[in-house]
């Protein structure tokens, strides 16, 4: 197994020079305690009945708050049902992921120029949306690029080798971000594929495959920085596959016991991405307990409202669903429209 | 006899037939280790072993095209498609390939295989995880198309899909999964193309499928207490469909309504609905009547999904307005 990039250990020592000044760095390590905070609260609120099934990233920070901290507010996020960090990180609000949790349709509308994607459900097809979204962006000459994230699984679809090919042939401005989290439901990695990396599938379609460790900030982002810079300068698609662990169960109904995901949890636990941060803080004299406190708190804050907010919304009604479906709707759905209602079809 | 839910009848349908017959293979997405993200394989890969009963990566299109491959060559296999949602992600081969390889091949290539999903809604998973997608498949010559609506059947139709040498599309309706019956120990092979006569009645014929035809019986207690006697017709099987049921109790009550799950816009009601308008027509009292779900995706809302869902109580009050005068 070749050794994945790493910048930052385990024990929040640099081994190389760091991408990031210390201020961003504490910047990055509070959004992913808001991130934490979230999925936290979003698993709590499913075991008390308040959402529908959830997909938690516990373990996954790094990947998610550092691929997406080198991308430009024009450029595309297309992520997964498990990446609510990502979303979050270039814009798309908490509300809309609580209320996307919810069954609230309403979750799935960005607000106006925030170029993030509803989250993708069904596995694969977001990948060759954001090939879709780069080449219009290079169609319209802009330099703006996409980002897309998805799992060690997701490369088994069709949908993966499509949209790498696409992306290759074209020269698209797109990077494709793996977090190999090392489980697809019951699923291990080394029966997912079996090449030794999913970074050296990008060779079969001459797009350029690096590995980097998924619990390291700052070589995720150093790893994502340059692909961004390539595709944006005009040199094509990137895959990235970053090492990391799923420290949770595949959503809050499945249950890992069954197929022998726990026995890895423990080591996992000691390569956290936050506590490695958090060390190299501590060490250049950016971290103590007081400042601890205060993001914490600001993150309850920014949780609890962003909770509260899509309590408080009133429910969506019958009439929106039939008025989502086209920009002008059919006679026959209104006609099924009454019908819901409780009204006869025709007056 | 013993309780059995419809969750565990699938397992004990597909062991079955495993145990029978050795050309028998079953592979899916979590299926073996894990049992099924429903739960409904169970213990099938410690009974049958790994090659036997197989876990695959995330791959829709190798799942389908791989049992076509080994149908062409021997074997009868089973495979899992998670979600019927999911049949999206590999219609070519299914509605290309494996509908069509005995018709090309002027009836040469036999494809003696089964294709099972989790069907429907009614569980909250939202508008790509719900779809009731009976009406693709049966849109499809070539396939067949099997919906049980109860745990003795769950058996008895997967046999009879095991065993039957064209290709089956087994939709198992994912709300049903917990719902319980008694179910005699020892073989069961049911048969494909016959409806069930689940409730008798004289002044209205309702046909469902799947998850409809509790709700239909719901409703057809309740207006038992109304004086209105309904009779309730499970199709189980779309394709082939057992039309002389259906004709023979509407002659018998001269009234029929259908009760669909899938969105209105062709649904199997229709078929069902023009074939009684054709062949019986001076048999009715009354037009007849379709109650569907509306053509909109499912929503995941639980209130909103139970209101487009056709309900028990939505099927009674139709019914009222059909009457039995
Ligand atoms: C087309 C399709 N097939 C199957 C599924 C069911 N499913 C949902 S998540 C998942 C596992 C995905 O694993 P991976 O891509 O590694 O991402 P992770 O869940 O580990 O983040 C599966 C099989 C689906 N949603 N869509």
């Amino acid at each position: 197994m070749p050794e994945p990039r790493t910048i930052l250990n385990e024990n929040g020592e640099l081994l190389a020079d760091s991408p990031l000044d210390l201020e961003t760095i504490q910047n990055l390590y509070e959004s992913m305690v808001i991130a934490r905070t979230y999925d936290h609260k979003a698993s709590a609120m499913q075991r008390q009945g308040r959402l529908a099934t959830y997909a938690q990233f516990e373990g996954q920070e790094a990947c998610q708050i550092g691929s997406v901290a080198p991308l430009e507010p024009r450029d595309w996020v297309a992520a997964t049902y498990r990446d609510a960090a990502a979303m979050w990180a270039h814009g798309y609000p908490w509300v809309n992921l609580v209320l996307g949790r919810t069954g609230d349709e309403r979750g799935g509308q960005a607000p106006e120029g925030v170029n993030v994607l509803p989250p993708s459900i069904t596995v694969g097809g977001h990948m060759i949306h954001a090939v879709g979204l780069a080449w219009a962006e290079q169609l319209k000459g802009t330099g703006a690029v996409a980002l897309t994230l998805f799992g060690d699984g997701a490369t088994s679809e069709g949908d993966f080798h499509e949209a790498m090919n696409f992306a290759g042939v074209y020269t698209l401005p797109v990077v494709f971000f793996c977090q190999n989290n090392g489980w697809a439901i019951s699923m291990p990695r080394d029966r997912q594929t079996a090449a030794e990396t999913i970074a050296s599938k990008g060779a079969g379609y001459g797009v350029p495959g690096v590995l980097v460790d998924g619990n390291d900030l700052l070589a995720v982002f150093a790893a994502t920085a340059e692909a961004v810079d390539r595709a944006r300068n005009g040199g094509g698609a990137t895959l990235i596959e970053a090492l990391t662990y799923r420290m949770g169960p595949h959503t809050t109904t499945d249950d890992p016991g069954r197929y022998g995901h726990t026995a890895a949890v423990g080591m996992w636990a000691e390569r956290d991405p936050l506590e490695r941060v958090r060390r190299y803080l501590e060490r250049n004299g950016r971290w103590d307990a007081d400042w601890e406190a205060g993001i914490e708190d600001h993150a309850h804050e920014i949780v609890e409202a962003a909770v509260a907010e899509a309590e408080a919304l009133p429910p969506l009604s019958s009439d929106e669903i039939f008025e989502a479906m086209f920009a002008e709707p059919t006679t026959q759905l209104r006609e099924q429209q009454r019908l819901a209602r409780g009204e006869r079809a025709h007056d | 006899m013993a309780e059995l839910t419809y969750r565990q009848a699938v397992a004990r349908g597909i062991a079955q037939e495993m145990d029978r017959d050795p050309t028998v293979y079953f592979i899916g997405e979590d299926v073996a280790a894990a049992g099924g993200v429903f739960k409904t394989t169970e213990g099938l890969q410690d009974r049958f072993g790994p090659e036997r009963v197989r876990d695959t990566p995330i791959s829709e299109e190798a799942i389908t095209g791989a049992v076509m491959g080994a149908a062409m060559n021997g074997l009868r296999p089973i495979a899992e498609i998670m979600f019927s949602d999911f049949f999206a992600t590999c219609w070519d081969i299914v509605a290309n390939q494996i509908a069509k390889a005995r018709y090309m091949t002027d009836g040469q290539i036999t494809l003696p295989l089964v294709i099972r999903a989790a069907n429907g809604g009614g569980a909250r998973f939202g508008a790509q995880h719900s779809q009731a997608m009976e009406n693709w498949a049966m849109a499809i010559p070539g396939l067949k198309v099997v919906a049980p609506s109860n745990a003795h059947d769950v058996v008895g139709l997967l046999a009879a899909s095991v065993r039957d040498d064209d290709p089956v599309v087994f939709l198992e309706q994912k709300s049903l999964y917990a719902s319980r019956q008694e179910v005699p120990e020892g073989e069961i092979v049911g048969e494909l193309g016959k409806a069930a006569v689940v409730r008798e009645g004289a002044d209205i014929t309702v046909v469902a499928l799947a998850a409809m035809v509790p709700r239909a019986l719901e409703a057809a207690e309740t207006l038992a207490g109304e004086g209105i006697d309904v009779e309730v017709v499970d199709l189980r099987s779309l394709v082939p469909l057992d039309v002389t049921t259906v004709l023979n109790s509407v002659v018998k009550t001269s009234r029929m309504v259908t009760v669909e799950e899938n969105p209105r816009l062709c649904g199997w009601g229709a078929e069902v609905t023009s074939i009684v308008t054709e062949e019986a027509f001076y048999d009715l009292d009354a037009p007849t009547l379709r109650i569907t779900t509306p053509h909109i995706p499912l929503p995941s809302a639980d209130t909103l999904e139970d209101l487009a869902m056709p309900s028990a109580e939505t099927i009674a009050s139709e019914l009222r307005r059909v009457g039995n005068g």
